[in-house]
């Protein structure tokens, strides 16, 4: 933990050194993080409602998801290059070193421009918590930390299976963006509108539906059974096949030599 | 003219070796068109009369807009453009005898019809053969389809003259974060949602812009949102674009050469 404060304070310190194009990054990060919401915002100064859903309460979804969005972006940025890692042989490296693989790819890049999407998620925020119709109590509250925090724990998974794909292909798989990127772009809508289908495969095979609609559904009181507040740490589960998945191609992994 | 033309062919035939890249984002690229459907459609039961298209119109829409992502989307145009810039080596471009306005221009045009090639014709079989609600349709007219034939290219245009601009300004800013430029571009050109599902005085303004230009209309002309006359005037703004933002373009290249200093190193 000692170590990771201290890779922590390196790449804070590196980034800082740039300070004009980290504050464009940052920038660009809100600019890109509200041309989101000005979507939502525009379909619903148009429908009230969707599948008994209103803008605050969607707009509740939409922080969530992008928040933990970018805190696992912002960690496991490692991940995310990790081809890139490979395929130059910084990855030899890494292997040589007497510390756990995952930990130093984790530590080895931070990038804190991405922090940007934070500044719209509080905003959001603001609006939507008091504007909801929730009735806000202590369990209210967990179940709202327990979503981000889960959230990012997915989100992290999800990573660390991009990264594994790269052990077999060396390049970095594009479908997979459908359920990084894509997951906190259709995560601005509770994922239930997508359709019974959609709604299964997220919650049973890529548990993004876990932290985000279920969860929901308590906050509104749409369910009430304490089960509803607590499926964001079923959604943990998915960290055990990611890892195991990583492992796997970690015991076939061979140099590209570079 | 021949130097711009083997340019172009070096960049296509280039943008045509990742062909398992090229498979792998059809999939994405599906899964992709299959969800904003699916999200519109839930809007759309909420309330039909609320919908400002047809449906199907909406549904051809976002299987065009697939089919041509790599065409119309505002990002990607030269990186090693603007890292030539960056990095200094603008001095080696400057020194040979071919305007790099136009070498950029047939580059970043050549590497889009590349990855366009190699990702539309499966993404528009496919969406002709889905069921009911999925499926696309044909244009509701020969009118339609010529119209938006010329539409496209046009769109093309004022993108690759949209992304030369972004290039350009690098010459001042010296850095390689242009996002402002893309997210603009993507949002207003209705890569988010379909202009038409704007608010109404901001819809009216923005149809205006150059962003409208860009898929915007080849898209909405297609699936017959606009029709008739109003298709000849989309058209006629997309002319007036293009060129508006071509001369913009070789005027400020000209000046930013002017007082291009090349970074060292």
């Amino acid at each position: 933990m000692k170590l990771y404060l201290k890779y922590f304070a390196i790449n804070l310190k590196s980034q800082m050194q740039y300070k004009a194009t980290f504050l464009l990054n940052i920038f660009a990060r809100i600019v890109l993080a509200f041309a989101t919401v000005a979507g939502v915002w525009f379909m619903f100064l148009r429908f009230n409602e969707v599948e008994g859903f209103t803008l605050p309460q969607v707009l509740l979804c939409t922080a969530v998801t992008t928040m933990s969005f970018a805190l696992s972006e912002t960690f496991a940025r490692g991940f995310d290059i990790f081809p890139r890692l490979l395929g130059n042989g910084q990855f030899d490296r890494i292997l040589v070193r007497p510390r756990g693989v995952i930990f130093q790819v984790l530590a080895s890049q931070m990038e804190f421009a991405r922090l940007g999407i934070l500044v719209q998620a509080v905003f959001v925020f603001c609006y939507a918590i008091p504007n909801s119709g929730v009735h806000w109590t202590w369990d209210k509250v967990l179940t709202l930390v327990l979503m981000v925090a889960c959230g990012a724990a997915v989100f992290f998974s999800l990573f660390i299976v991009y990264a594994a794909f790269a052990f077999f292909t060396t390049e970095g798989l594009e479908f997979m963006n459908i359920l990084t990127h894509g997951g906190r772009e259709f995560g601005r809508y509770p994922y239930a509108i997508y359709g019974n289908g959609v709604l299964r495969f997220l919650t049973f095979v890529v548990p993004l539906a876990l932290f985000q609609y279920y969860p929901l559904l308590y906050l509104l009181e749409k369910e009430r059974s304490v089960l509803y507040m607590f499926t964001p740490l079923i959604a943990l589960l998915f960290l055990l096949p990611a890892y195991g998945f990583f492992r796997l191609g970690l015991r076939r992994f061979k140099s590209t030599g570079s | 003219m021949k130097e711009y033309f083997a340019l172009f062919r070096i960049r296509f035939i280039n943008g045509l070796q990742y062909r398992a890249a090229a498979l792998a984002g059809l999939a994405t690229q599906f899964a992709w068109g299959f969800m904003e459907i699916l999200a519109f459609g839930a809007f759309y039961r909420a309330n039909p009369a609320a919908f400002p298209m047809e449906f199907s119109h909406f549904v051809s829409y976002i299987w065009i807009q697939q089919a041509f992502l790599h065409l119309f989307g505002p990002y990607g145009g030269n990186p090693d453009a603007v890292e030539s810039i960056v990095s200094g080596n603008i001095a080696y471009d400057l020194a040979r005898p071919m305007s790099i306005y136009n070498r950029w221009f047939a580059e970043n045009i050549a590497g889009r019809i590349a990855r366009t090639a190699l990702r539309c014709l499966p993404v528009l079989v496919v969406a002709f053969l889905l069921p009911a609600p999925f499926k696309m349709t044909l244009p509701p007219s020969l009118f339609q389809l010529a119209m938006s034939a010329i539409s496209i290219p046009l769109g093309l245009l004022v993108v690759v003259s949209y992304c030369q601009l972004d290039n350009i300004s690098t010459f001042y800013t010296m850095s390689r974060q242009n996002a402002i430029f893309v997210v603009a571009a993507d949002f207003f050109a209705g890569g988010y949602i379909p202009l038409p599902f704007f608010p109404e005085p901001l819809r009216k303004i923005v149809e205006l812009t150059p962003f409208a230009a860009m898929q915007n209309m080849p898209l909405r002309i297609y699936s017959g949102d606009i029709a008739g006359m109003d298709a000849v005037k989309a058209v006629a703004l997309q002319v007036f674009w293009c060129a508006t933002m071509l001369l913009a373009g070789k005027l400020l290249m000209r000046h930013s050469l002017k007082r291009v200093v090349a970074q060292g190193g």
